[in-house]
């Protein structure tokens, strides 16, 4: 169960994170906490898996790479054999199982767009499937805030 | 970008160091100082190259346990209009114009919506529904049933 502080924390450090040299204890002074207080429960929260990452969060589309989104209709009596088909690339960032006849979704990246083709020529060359790609055209832009 | 920033994002791609002066931390490891760190960090922020700092929390963990992909087919002229105004929506964590892939795939724009329940994220698509009105043709809700495989976008290696 997280603790309100925790909750606080976490609202906070969604917003941002302070570039000086002690930015700790910049972020702890206004959640009325110690320096080392918060490193440690940071700490804590990483390594319990409430967070999954606290640090810069770049973006894929401004690092010179390419990623792309694509989707395939899998027989439901393959679906574990082509996962692991489609698993098998190191370009696979992610892949997702969804409720839709498209039902296998998954993001190729590599640092060419051809190579990202490469990858979905091959998957489609193993499998036998289309390979359905969804590039984005463009991004709107989004602030979340999930409220812990 | 150059050897300096590629550095920087291999050493700070998995997280920050928790020491109470990270910066200097991370020019001991990959060089230049302190100074030069921040600086470079302020540049990519500005350059949008990095979108925040900050912590990211496991929705589940949270209790955001429903995460749809809303689709929509929504007409051309005002895809991009609409769009920027489903992103403004405090439930989306990304929206995206896509490519439709006719005749089974009419959708073309994909929004993220993350709740507490499937009932919640049924009420954030009624409310973007009610924002898209008649430009909107068609839509659905894909809930991921499984995770097949998550390793994160990690460009440099």
């Amino acid at each position: 169960m997280l603790q309100d502080i925790d909750r606080r924390i976490i609202n906070q450090l969604q917003n941002g994170f302070p570039l000086c040299a002690r930015p700790f204890e910049a972020a702890a002074k206004a959640l009325d906490l110690n320096e080392s207080d918060l490193i440690d429960r940071l700490g804590m929260l990483l390594k319990n898996g409430t967070l999954t990452r606290f640090g810069p969060l770049y973006n894929a589309d401004r690092m010179g790479g390419a990623n792309v989104l694509a989707a395939m209709s899998v027989p439901l009596e393959r679906f574990d054999a082509v996962a692991d088909q489609v698993n098998a690339h190191p370009e696979i960032a992610h892949n997702y199982a969804r409720d839709h006849a498209l039902n296998m979704w998954f993001v190729a990246a590599a640092p060419t767009l051809e190579a990202v083709e490469q990858v979905f020529c091959a998957i489609a060359a193993e499998t036998g499937l289309t390979v359905n790609r969804f590039p984005k055209e463009r991004e709107f832009f989004v602030e979340l805030m999930l409220t812990a | 970008m150059d050897a300096l920033d590629q550095a920087l994002i291999k050493a700070t791609q998995a997280g920050l160091p928790l020491t109470a002066k990270p910066y200097a931390t991370l020019a001991e490891q990959i060089g230049g100082t302190e100074a030069e760190i921040m600086a470079r960090l302020k540049t990519m922020l500005d350059a949008g190259v990095i979108r925040r700092i900050g912590v990211v929390p496991n929705h589940y963990r949270l209790g955001y346990t429903a995460n749809g992909m809303t689709v929509w087919d929504v007409t051309d002229p005002e895809v991009d209009r609409l769009g920027e105004a489903i992103g403004k929506l405090p439930f989306v964590s990304h929206c995206y114009r896509r490519p439709r892939a006719l005749p089974d795939w009419p959708y073309n724009l994909f929004a993220m919506v993350h709740g507490h329940s499937r009932a919640e994220t049924t009420e954030q698509a009624a409310q973007i529904a009610a924002l898209l009105g008649n430009a909107c043709r068609a839509h659905d809700i894909l809930y991921s049933t499984r995770i097949l495989k998550k390793t994160g976008l990690r460009l440099v290696e």
